[in-house]
Order: C-alpha cells, then structure tokens, then sequence
C-alpha cells in the first residue's frame, strides 16, 4: 500500500517535470512557467508541490488553451539554499526558456532569485518569502510579492493583540533574517501601541527541536503573550511544547507566522486559541470554496493556503498581462509584463478583487484569525474564526516607509 | 530569591532539569551507539534515521492499527530492531573486514536513502503524537512546572541505561559479548556463535534508539528530521565518552544535556555548537574520550 | 612507471579538451559549477587519498574562502584575481591552525576534530555580521580581471575558471608526484614505519593540510563570484559530506577521479532538482552502492581494468 502511494508520490513529481504541454498551435511561441520552492524540506507542506497543482488549476481555470495560449510549467525544489536557487533561476532562463518564476518560500532565497530575475530582465511573483525587502530597499521593477510579508504579518497580529490587552510580549526567535525581522518588526508595533517587549530567546535554526527551556524563560518574565517569531515545525513544535509546559492558559501565544496546513499538523485540541493572520483561508465566501474544492481533488491531504493560493491567483494575473500584450512582447520583457499586471486590477477566485501598489506590492486584505476549539469545529479544515479585517490598502508598509528605489524614479 | 549571573535560581534549577532530560535522550541514544561501536566497529551514522524510525512506527502502529502508546513503547524498538537484523545480514555484514571509514560512509547514505523516503511519503510538517492519558498534565515542583511525561522520560531513561550496563557488566551474555568485543576468533572457538551475537547486538543497539524515538514521538512532532537534529550531537557525545564506553556515553550524555541547558540561557545562539567546543578540549587532552581506554 | 605516465598524459590532454569543448556544448555556468566542485573534491582528495587523513570539515575552508572572496569583491571592489586569492589564503590559515590542532590525532579522532571545529566555523558564519546570516553575501560583482577585463559575459568568466581549475589541478598532480608526495603515501600505507626512517611526519601532514585548505579557498572563492553569491550551504556541514561523496565516487587517490566525482554529483544534483527528496534518496543509494560493489570509485574502476594509475 505504502509502496504504491510512493510511486504515485514519484510519478506526480516527475509529471511536474514532463513539460505540461498544450499542443503548441499559438502564435508567439510558448509561455513557460517556473515553480521554484521548497520540495523535500520544512516549507514542503507550505508550499511544495500542492503549488505547483495550484499554478497548473490557474493555468486550466484561465482557459489558456481556449484562449490560444500555450502554457508550459516546470517545477523545481531549491532546498532553501539561496544558491541553489539562483542557479536553477539562471539555468532556467538561460537555457529553458522560462518567463515567469513563482512561489519561491525562504526569504533569502527570495531575495537571491530576485536579483537574478532583475538581471535577466524576467517576471517574478514571490508568493512564499515573507521579507518586506522584495518590495522595499531590493525592490525591483520585475518583483511582484503576492500573499503577505513580514511588515503586515506584525502588523496585523501584534497590533490587534495589544488592543486586546496583550501589553507585555516575550519573543522566541528562530536565529537568521526571517526570525529577527519578523521580532524587530512586531516589537516596533507593540510598543507603538504602547505595549512592552519583556525579553527574547534566539535559538539556533533550523537545528533546534526542543524549546522547553526558552518557554521556561519566557514564562518566568511575567509576559502576557508569547510571539513566535519563526515558521514551518519550529512553530508546530513550540505550540506542543507550550501546551506541554502549561503556558496556554497563563500566556496568549501569537504564531506571527502560520498557516492552516500547520494548524492541520497540530490539531485543534493544541491549536485551539492561537491567533494568527493569514490573507486566504478556504471557507471564506462561495468562491474560495469552490476553488479550494477544485484544489483538494487533486491534494487530497491539503487544503490550499495563502501561499498556494497566492500561486494560482498570480498565475492567472500574469497570463490575464500576457493575453493582454501578447505573448512574444511579454516572452521578450519582464519588466513590461509585470507593468502591465501593475496596471490592471487583479480578479481570482481566492482573493477577490485587488490592486498591485507601484513597488510591486499586492494589496490583499489581511484577517486575523483566531482557530477554534474542538467543539466549534463542524468538520474537517473547519479551523478558523475571523476576528479582524484590515483591509489591502492599510495592511502593508506605506509605500513611503520602504524606501523602494522605483518610487523615487 | 536567589540567584547566579544575574539568572533567577529557580529558573536556572527548571534549567538543569530540562538538561537532563534532553540528556536522557542523549544517553540512550550515544549507548546504542557505543555498544555497535565496540562490538561491530562500526560508526552508526543511520542511528538518527533509526531514533525517527522508531517514533514513525510508533504513529503507524497508533493511526493504521490502533496500537496504543505502551505497547508501542515496546512493539515499535522490536519492529525496528527486525529491520535492523535484516540491515546487518545484508549490508552492514559486509563491512567488517574493511577501514571504519566505509561503515561511516555507508550508514551515512543509509541514513539519506531512510530520511528521504520518508520525506516523500509523509511530508516534513510532522505528524501530531497525543501524550497518552496517563501521563497527560504536569505538576508544579515550586521552581518550575514539570510535565508528568518528562518525567516519565527520565525515570524511562535512567532504568534503560541501568539495565543496559547491568546487562553488559554482569551477566552471562555480557560477559561473552565483551569477550568478543576483544577476541572473536577465540570466542568462536569456545562454540559461541559470534555472527549471531553481532547481529544481535546491532538489533539491540537499533532498539535502543527506537525505544527513545518512541519516547520523542509527544515530546516533538513526528517528522523525518527528527534524526538528523540529533544526530552530530550525539556523536559528539560518544566520542567525549570514549568511543565504545558504555558507562561514558551514558555519563556524557547526561552532562552534556545539563552543558546544553545552561548554554540555553547564558547564550541561546550557541546552545548547539557547545557541544562541539566541549568535544576539541576534550580530544585534545584526553585523545580517547573521557572514559575510553587509549588505542 | 613510464607507462603511467604516458597515460596521465593522455588523459591530461582529454581533460584539457573536454574542458575547452564543453562550454560550447553544455550550459556555462553549469560547467564552471562542476569546475569549482572538482578542484574542492581534488584538494580535498590529496588528503584523504595521499595522506590517509578523512577531514569531515572542509567546507570550513571552502566556504570561508567564498565569503571572504565575496565581501572583499563587494565591499572593497577588489579585482576578481586578488579576490580569489585572498579567499584561498583565508583557507590556508584557518586550514593551519586546524590542521596544528587535528593532525594530533589519528583515523576517526581526525575526522571527529575537523567536524567539530567546522561547526564552530558554521556558528561563526551564522552570528558574524559580515556573512549577511541566512542571505548570505548577495549581488556580488564578478568585477574587472586585472581591472581590465570585464567577466560579466559567462564564456569570459569561463576561462578564468577554466585557467584556475587546470592550474590548481597540475599543481596537486605536481605535488603527488614529487619526493614529498612520496612521503606522503608513505604516511598513509604505514606512519610508524615513515617516523623510522627519519620523517617528521607530522610536518609533512600539516604542509598537505595547509596545501588542500588553500585550494579548497580557491575553489570556493571562484564559486562565489561565478554565481555572484555566498551563502551557508558552502560552510553547512552537509558539504563536507557532498565532497567526501564526489571523491569516493571518483575514486580515493586516483588524479582524475574527483573530477568524475564532481561531474556526475553536480549532474545528478542539476537534474534530480525537479524531484524533490529523491536527490537524498539517490545520493544515498550511490553511497551505498559505492562502498559495496565499487570501494576503488568510477575512475579507480577503470584504472583497475585497464592496469592503469589514472
């Protein structure tokens, strides 16, 4: 049984290999695009190959095929190591004729892939990463950076906790960008918001598995709640281990970074009470159903999330931009394809309508989610319950504050 | 209140505590790997592949066949161990006459062939492991707030790594495997079967490692790189004990936990490389490791 | 003997050609990966192959030879060829003062060591702000060589990788083949024996050490300016372990096999990507099946059958 399940597992990765080709009757030559994240390691659930199916969903739900477009996607793993992921971006453009680069979770990897897509003068929809960078001092006139980032994830989480009296925080940081980011970010709300930051613990990443001790610490400062300034089984386990150590009850623990596929790891019995901001969840409206049911049949195992749905929903913009200016225009300039998605008001299934800002910054709602007790939960992926909205337009960094050379130009 | 470098003393005592636990993971799991090292002279590195093994079969054994957790505390290290022997029929067998080096190499490639087919199969994400009723809750020692399962992970470590050297110190079969350990040909010719007793010891040690998986498996998510976060730390642990030291890697495994505690709260950062400093002073002024015997 | 040579010969101008060849065939950038890992695997072959010693730490050195190379390219502006060589002598020094401190200790003791101190060196990487943490050091200019001449376009950037690798791969041919590479492998089939007849061997173990650091700072220095990055893969642990797969792929001790090594590992790396986990679980498999059916490695295979010393 297992043995079969492994097979079909290799056949569905090779078949992201296998150009997915429509027979190549369009004018201007084949649209190529390129799924670069994380396959084998701890983003694999986050983003992985159900982003791939994602992308593959826009491309049939765009009706390409209908439309004359020949749409090719390729998917690869980049391990979360900024260099190999550069490399199979240059690769990729050099020698496969790719167009657009999607998804890319890890922010250095993020940011690596961005300058290599600067240089080549292709399209770039980082959907994965979460640093503000890719839309602040690295921006760049080929970047587009869909479902989130660290700014607004701090934003809207530590913002909303401290109104609601979680004034004294105590962080646990995972030890590289992301994590300090995220930390300096958050605090710099809550003390605006004229809470007080109590102390911090930075451990090693991505080594650490056991934080009882840094749970310890934290509890004994007294704080009321206790940021997570990390992501993917770093948070799973510190959630188990905060439940573990009783801190639950005494302290709100705010997962600046999660999603539902992580809160499907935990299970509600532990997840119950955190609070978290994604910019997607499945049950929103009749739309996001409808699409997230289109997607399970194909994942039966993962509920879409804002990243993978951030995939789809950049996909169909970008070949919304390329039927626009035609293909061989937007196969020969990034940057224009990527102006012409600037120009038009984004309209998919999981995100509604938005707008993409001037430093290639989406401007998608963010809610804040708090996941709900056992009893709540009417089935299965029936996890959250909304608790704010900000709306697009006041979720992320103004664009004065993020020092993108493209605004000053 | 009291307290040291600027460090409240119940906090740094809750400290201590937890480095003891942790150390008791260390412990079982660098015995394991001292006792294939004397015996087979092999350097185990697919023993974090095995630890997480041990934790995966345990959540199989939950999830496909309703198996709880006791008995899979016991069901899951034998299940193991059977793929251990059949490991050592098979591949490990053929190592023996060659340099260390090559076991190194092999088990190494063991552990990767092992850690990413389970990656395929189940994601890294990890799996939940409910703490089983029994020992679910936590009870307050005044200075810190210690949950029933760690313990029970204590108490479960100390009596496995008591009844291993008692095993080893002081009974018949001990006594034969040591023997072996210094002299197969002449143990052979006493009619001991010494294939056999090798391929034993191997299951055992294998056992070992699953049993303290199984003990892993509601600390920390159930996820194929269980073993690989353990894995460099745990060979520094055996290599400060003195390779094939039973009673040094069961001692540095636990001061080696207590070292990593306090690291955990004077300089967080660090917390994983400790291990690595300790581990150069000690080869540079004892070359055998603290308790080994000189080559 | 002369047979041997004769064969190096040929197998030398085999090389020579595949290298001027390939870039006309295969993709650059590709081959300038494949150049820089086969130097890695060569430097770090004079060590375990001439002299018996496993160092489980090299990307220690290759990968501070590529941060160093970087920053000094970035921040400095220096020349691409200073740069680079500035990266090997950081190798070096670090390589002198581990291998002062390794070379104490013999068999897995060594290996054990080299580990443990290229952990430190991975924190060091980690915590110093100079390294950029988990960005690494990014957009670093592949400059002007010799202030001149601009290695933006891929096939200029080539030759220079193509001139680095064949020189320092003659210098390490160079280095087996003299007296003192003799010594050597007399260390390794037997040191007692070698410290009998008057040799300090321990010199002569921390002169190859302090050689195989310094083009292993080379190989990473022209690694980090090829692809205008260095990151914490080149000092993860994990690339230790990757040079020891390419070397024993190769084959231990012979002169070509490393490059085959890092060839077919490059490759296998380059077109397994799409697979996801199946990378590791290949590698593994070739590990396995390395130790078990081919210990002498692809090039020492064929040696073997030939009757040749490749």
């Amino acid at each position: 049984m297992s043995i079969s399940r492994r097979l079909l597992l290799g056949a569905g990765a090779a078949s992201a290999v296998v150009p997915w080709v429509k027979p190549a009757r369009a004018a201007g030559g084949v649209v190529r695009i390129g799924v670069l994240n994380d396959q084998s390691g701890p983003y694999r659930d986050v983003s992985g190959v159900n982003s791939v199916v994602c992308v593959k969903q826009a491309v049939q739900d765009f009706g390409a095929a209908s439309k004359g477009l020949a749409v090719e996607v390729l998917a690869a793993d980049h391990q979360n190591k900024p260099d190999v992921g550069a490399g199979i971006a240059r690769q990729w453009f050099d020698r496969d004729g790719v167009d657009m680069i999607i998804d890319v979770p890890t922010s250095s990897v993020g940011l690596a892939v961005a300058s290599v897509c600067r240089e080549k003068n292709r399209a770039y929809i980082n959907v994965g990463a979460g640093t503000a960078e890719l839309t602040g001092k690295q921006c760049a006139p080929t970047t587009i950076h869909w479902a989130y980032d660290t700014w607004m994830l701090a934003h809207s989480t530590g913002g909303a906790l401290v109104k609601a009296g979680g004034d004294t925080w105590y962080f646990l940081t995972a030890d590289y960008v992301f994590g300090h980011d995220l930390e300096r970010q958050t605090s710099g709300f809550v003390n605006d918001a004229g809470g007080k930051v109590l102390g911090h613990s930075t451990y090693p990443f991505p080594s650490t598995s056991d934080f009882s001790s840094f749970l310890l610490q934290a509890q004994a400062t007294g704080a009321k709640v206790l940021g997570l300034a990390n992501a993917g089984a770093d948070t799973v386990n510190s959630i188990k281990q905060a439940h573990e150590f009783g801190l639950t009850g005494k302290m709100r623990i705010a997962a600046l970074l999660m999603f539902i596929t992580d809160v499907h790891a935990l299970g509600l019995d532990t997840a119950q009470g955190l609070v978290l901001t994604e910019s997607f969840y499945w049950d929103m409206n009749e739309k996001t159903r409808a699409f997230a049911a289109r997607i399970k049949d194909k994942t039966p195992n993962n509920m879409p999330n804002m990243v993978q749905a951030g995939c789809y929903a950049g996909t169909i913009h970008y070949l919304k931009a390329v039927a626009d200016m035609g293909v061989a225009a937007a196969k020969a300039d990034g940057a224009a394809s990527v102006a012409r998605m600037k120009a038009m008001p984004t309209e998919d299934d999981a995100f509604g309508t938005c707008h993409i800002r001037e430093d290639g910054r989406v401007l998608v709602p963010a809610y804040l989610f708090e996941v709900k007790k056992p009893s709540e939960s009417k089935g299965a992926w029936d996890y959250y319950k909304l608790m704010v909205t900000t709306p697009g337009d006041q979720a992320f960094r103004p664009l004065k504050d993020g020092n993108c050379s493209l605004i000053h130009a | 209140m009291f307290s040291i470098f600027g460090v409240p003393g119940p906090l740094l005592f809750g400290q201590l505590l937890l480095g003891l636990i942790n150390g008791g993971f260390y412990a079982m799991l660098s015995l394991g790997l001292a006792v294939i090292f004397g015996m087979l002279n092999i350097i185990n590195f697919a023993h974090g592949a095995v630890f997480m093994m041990g934790a995966f079969v345990a959540w199989m054994l939950l999830n496909y066949l309703g198996v709880n957790y006791w008995f899979a505390l016991i069901l899951s290290p034998l299940i193991v161990a059977a793929f251990g022997v059949v490991l050592e029929k098979t591949i490990i067998s053929r190592l023996y006459a060659l340099d260390h080096l090559y076991g190194l190499l092999l088990t190494f490639g063991l552990a990767l062939v092992i850690e990413g087919l389970f990656r395929n199969e189940y994601g890294s994400s990890g799996m939940p492991y409910q703490i089983p009723a029994l020992l679910s809750g936590a009870v307050n020692l005044g200075f810190m707030f210690l949950p029933i399962y760690r313990g029970w992970v204590i108490v479960a470590a100390v009596v496995v790594c008591f009844a291993t050297w008692l095993l080893i110190e002081k009974t018949k079969l001990g006594s034969l495997l040591r023997a072996a350990t210094e002299n197969p040909a002449l143990v052979q010719a006493f009619g001991v079967n010494v294939p056999r007793l090798v391929t034993l010891t191997f299951a055992g040690g294998v056992a070992l490692a699953a049993f303290a998986g199984v003990l892993a498996a509601p600390i920390y998510s159930v996820n194929p790189n269980m073993g690989s976060n353990f894995i460099n730390t745990v060979f520094a642990v055996v290599v400060i004990g003195g390779m094939g030291s039973i009673f040094g890697a069961i001692v540095s495994g636990f001061g080696l936990g207590v070292i990593e505690g306090l690291t955990k709260v004077f300089y967080p950062q660090a917390s994983d490389t400790v291990i690595f400093v300790v581990m150069v002073l000690v080869l540079l002024t004892r070359p055998a490791g603290l308790f080994g015997k000189a080559a | 003997m002369r047979g041997a040579n004769r064969s190096h010969l040929i197998a030398f101008f085999v090389l020579i050609a595949l290298v001027v060849v390939s870039p006309g065939v295969l993709y650059p950038v590709f081959v300038m990966k494949v150049l820089c890992f086969a130097l890695f695997a060569a430097a770090f072959n004079l060590l375990i192959g001439y002299v018996g010693l496993l160092s489980f730490g090299h990307a220690a050195f290759f990968g501070l030879g590529a941060y160093v190379t970087a920053w000094t390219a970035k921040n400095w502006g220096l020349t691409p060829e200073i740069a680079i060589l500035l990266g090997g002598i950081t190798g070096a020094a670090l390589g002198s003062v581990f291998g002062w401190l390794a070379i104490r200790r013999q068999g897995l003791y060594f290996a054990m060591i080299t580990l443990a101190l290229a952990q430190m060196v991975y924190f060091f990487c980690v915590e110093a702000p100079f390294t950029g943490g988990e960005d690494g050091i990014q957009q670093v200019p592949r400059g002007k060589l010799f202030g001149t001449i601009s290695l933006v376009n891929d096939m200029t950037i080539y030759w220079l990788v193509a001139g680095i690798f064949i020189a320092g791969f003659l210098l390490l041919n160079r280095v087996v083949h003299s007296p003192f590479g003799q010594v050597m492998k007399a260390i390794r089939e037997n040191e007692p024996r070698a410290t009998s007849l008057g040799y300090r061997t321990d010199s002569y173990k921390l002169i190859a050490f302090i050689l195989s650091t310094f083009i292993a700072g080379i190989a990473g220095g022209t690694k980090s300016l090829v692809f205008g990055i260095a990151t914490l893969t080149d000092v993860h642990w994990s690339m230790s372990g990757e040079v020891v797969l390419m070397t024993l792929l190769g084959g231990l001790g012979t002169i070509f096999g490393p490059v085959m090594g890092a060839l077919v590992v490059t490759t296998m790396e380059n077109y397994l990507a799409p697979f996801g986990a199946w990378v590791t679980v290949t590698q593994g498999l070739i590990f396995i099946a390395c130790v078990l059916a081919f210990r002498r490695g692809i090039i020492g295979e064929i040696g073997a059958k030939l009757k040749l010393a490749l």
